[in-house]
């Protein structure tokens, strides 16, 4: 298991450096909290008392390492903006991103194992043809514009949901998983295109291979052999793809937000660039960072499981 | 992997029939609720004393109040006083405290409240104070336990226009921003940020009670989302939609047009080259056509403007200015030969990207000031390097931009042009305005006053101190279910006017 350690050790050196671009990098770039806060009420005593109160008139230096040590204490700070402790705020709008991206992942899984198989099982008939052009279109259209075109058909046409008519799941779990199932399908719908390429391509090499006949003469039903036998050997190459898919769709997931209007972590963290909330945007960054991180380690873990080979090659015992 | 396939199988079905369980349930329209969109959340504070958006003003409206409060007339009327009165010289100004009238706590409003309110707003600890003109109270003194006496240093007749401030609790009066207490006809229920802000009527509100029960203000901040907001019912109103989502919407909504309140120009540099010398600026008015823009960018709404005044203020505004310049691109060039640049020159206009009508704004200009030769650069830049670069900062060319006014006085509108002035962002400089307006703020008459107010804008716009364009149109969808919406010549959207059709 000294791999797996390994790995934890390295993600958690990664967090720690993307800490400290994130700070830096604020502290760079153009733009100013105090002003973005007063706005044009803006005098020059004001915007002094106010970087007196908000700790901007200490030295870089000084506020990173005062930074830094709240972090490693779970202590983000406080928002400029809303006046509340950052990790609260945060918080509240985690869940929301988190179970969004999950929905996501979910979905494209489901959807590609279920039409990959029904594809290869009728290779090159109409049906196995059909798939394939409506998954080169899908593959083709980016998550914001499939959210638009399923708002209009199914928000604004057949009225199967109110578009921007967000639920927070803390008022109303079903309503709320009722919307985000619109969001997590636009979300879903490319990677699935994607994700069936690669388990049509693997299905299908399979299916030729020495063990599949063997499962049939054994008197096994097609069924019975795509889904106990193929499927497995199929999956290998595809679980990394899975794993790049989540980081992606944590990235997809801010996007999203905009378009049906979700009030999750990417909401929250585009207008905090805006108004330079730098305790919020940088807890946000680090936040997703490990989110990232977490969710490659796990996929690593994930592949060892159904690849012993991998762990074998690498001398893990 | 059987089980794998009813895993699933089960996972599909799962979330499909949450999916559609989803749909329908509730929706607002039962004429208790409404839902208000907004373009964006309160970002700066929810306490009335340290809020400064123009997009927070218009919610906190509908929560706190001050002694006075403006109608959508534009004139002030008693709120948190029952009734005022000033002494003929315009120093001492005595309010009456209103009986009965409670906070949203249901404690009764005090005299030590009102003291306490106004102390912290003219507090110079921290440099200026809070409102800029309470640097002139000299004091603020119970009389009784019904008046409240305020004496200033110097008279003052239109000081009545800052005494919109907002009344708070003395005892929660540095907790407003975690909770905000008032007097106003709704109070403040929750808040979740980038999501929404919910307010619920205060039944025990002194005057008229509003008609509707709970206001959800919903952030919307993404602006193509707006016309699906509205027509999937998710929000019943949206201030300030662009003509092009007016025309997307259905006939279930009513367009309700007024205007921004907004002195919408192409501010300049006065301090800059090339635009110190007021032979340019002409030239850059002569050159332009605030009908053309209008025409192109806003549908042919809006109402020209010749100077930093516009129409809501009524007796203060001058239509006649708008006719100072009419376009004339001989003119424009003889002044641009006159001024050293016969073959025109080229400048740079940095406008902030989230505001769709100036940048527009901007690409007409462009094109107009092509026919005098000289060559506009637009450059966008995000809103908050807008205000430390160009605000703040006074490191431009050219911005183009609406000011809006935060009181009712010409003096939100035309103090900043003083040469001295913190906000003075075209950095303007003549002997002549300062002149004009000290003697309109120390006038006691009104008569003289206007008077000196409106020799003011005559300046601005003589000297050219910025290429004026107009108040644009401000167009307000609201589903046909309501009926009521009142605009006002400040930034306020008073929800406690708006009823429910029957």
């Amino acid at each position: 298991m000294n791999v797996v350690i390994k790995k934890i050790v390295s993600s958690i050196l990664t967090i720690l450096v993307v800490a400290c671009l994130v700070f830096f990098a604020f502290s760079l770039i153009p733009g100013d909290p105090a002003v973005a806060k007063l706005g044009t009420q803006a005098t020059p005593e004001k915007l002094q008392a106010l970087r007196e109160s908000m700790g901007l008139n200490k030295p870089v230096a000084v506020r990173f390492m005062e930074w830094i040590g709240g972090v490693l204490k779970g202590d983000f700070g406080t928002s400029y903006s809303y006046n509340v402790p950052v990790t609260g705020l945060i918080a509240g709008k985690l869940p929301v991103t988190v179970i969004l991206t999950l929905y996501s992942f979910i979905l494209m899984i489901v959807m590609s194992v279920f039409i990959a198989i029904l594809a290869a099982r009728y290779e090159n008939s109409h049906v196995d043809k059909v798939i394939q052009i409506i998954n080169q279109v899908i593959m083709s259209v980016p998550p914001f514009f499939g959210g638009i075109i399923l708002t209009l058909i199914f928000g604004l046409g057949l009225h199967l949901f109110a578009p921007g008519g967000y639920v927070s799941y803390d008022i109303n779990m079903g309503r709320f998983m009722g919307y985000m199932f619109w969001p997590a399908l636009a979300i879903a719908l490319p990677k699935s295109a994607m994700a069936f390429s690669l388990l049509y391509g693997g299905l299908i090499t399979e299916k030729k291979k020495d063990y599949a006949r063997t499962a049939y003469s054994r008197g096994n039903s097609t069924k019975d052999v795509f889904y106990k036998h193929l499927l497995k050997n199929a999956c290998i190459p595809v679980v990394t793809f899975f794993g790049m898919a989540l980081a992606d769709m944590i990235a997809g997931s801010i996007v999203i937000e905009q378009v049906f209007g979700i009030p999750g972590l990417g909401r929250i963290l585009l207008t905090s660039i805006q108004n330079r909330d730098y305790p919020v945007v940088e807890a946000i960054i680090v936040c997703i960072a490990i989110l990232v991180i977490v969710s490659n380690l796990l996929v690593d873990v994930l592949y060892r499981i159904i690849d012993p080979r991998t762990a074998v090659a690498e001398g893990d015992k | 992997m059987r089980r794998f396939k009813n895993l699933l199988v089960s996972a599909l079905v799962l979330m499909l029939t949450v999916a559609l369980c989803g749909c329908g349930g509730d929706k607002a329209g039962d004429g208790e609720t409404i839902t208000v969109g907004i373009p964006q959340d309160i970002e700066d504070s929810l306490d009335p004393h340290l809020a400064m958006a123009a997009g927070t003003r218009e919610v906190l409206f509908n929560i706190f109040e001050g002694l006075v409060k403006p109608n959508s007339n534009g004139d002030l009327v008693p709120a948190v006083a029952s009734e005022y009165t000033v002494d003929d010289e315009g120093k001492t100004y005595t309010f009456t405290l209103r009986d009965g009238i409670t906070f949203h706590n249901g404690e009764p409003v005090t005299v030590e409240d009102i003291i306490a309110s106004i102390e912290r707003c003219a507090d110079t600890g921290s440099g200026d104070p809070l409102v800029a003109a309470f640097s002139n109270i000299e004091s603020v003194t119970k009389s009784d336990d019904k008046h409240v006496v305020i004496t200033l240093v110097t008279p003052d007749t239109d000081f009545i226009s800052n005494m919109t401030t907002a009344i708070l609790p003395a005892s929660n009066i540095d907790n407003t921003a975690n909770e905000p207490i008032g007097t106003g006809p709704y109070m403040y229920v929750s808040r979740s940020p980038q999501e929404n802000i919910i307010l619920k009527r205060y039944d025990g509100y002194w005057g008229e009670k509003a008609y509707i029960e709970n206001v959800t203000f919903k952030i919307i901040s993404n602006p193509d989302t707006i016309v699906m907001n509205l027509e999937g019912g998710a929000v019943d109103m949206f201030p300030r939609v662009t003509t092009a989502q007016a025309e997307q919407l259905s006939d279930n909504f009513k367009i309700e047009e007024g205007t921004m309140n907004l002195v919408q120009a192409l501010y300049l540099n006065n301090a800059a080259e090339p635009f110190n010398d007021v032979k340019v600026r002409q030239a850059l008015c002569y050159a332009i056509s605030p009908k053309e823009i209008m025409d192109y960018a806003f549908d042919g709404r809006g109402t020209e403007i010749g100077s930093s005044m516009f129409p809501s203020f009524g007796k203060y505004y001058m239509p006649e200015l708008n006719d100072t310049y009419n376009t004339d691109v001989e003119k424009a060039k003889a002044l641009l030969a006159e001024a050293g640049y016969p073959d025109g020159f080229e400048f740079t206009i940095k406008v902030p990207s989230n505001y769709t009508q100036h940048v527009d704004t901007a690409q007409v200009l462009k094109e107009e000031f092509k026919a005098i030769g000289v060559t506009a650069n637009i450059e966008l830049i995000e809103w908050s390097s807008w205000l430390s670069d160009v605000y703040t900062g006074r490191d431009y060319e050219a911005t183009v931009i609406g000011v809006d006014a935060s009181t009712l006085s010409p003096r939100a509108l035309l103090g900043r042009f003083v040469s001295d002035a913190g906000n003075n962002f075209v950095n303007f400089n003549s002997k002549e305005y300062d002149e004009a307006y000290n003697a309109a703020i120390n006038s006691t008459d009104d008569a003289t006053q206007t008077e000196y107010y409106k020799k003011c804008e005559e300046i601005l716009a003589k000297e050219a101190a910025n290429v004026y364009i107009q108040d644009p149109a401000e167009l307000v969808a609201i589903n046909k279910k309501f009926t009521g919406y009142e605009f006002y010549p400040l930034y306020a959207q008073d929800i406690s006017k708006i009823k429910p059709v029957k």
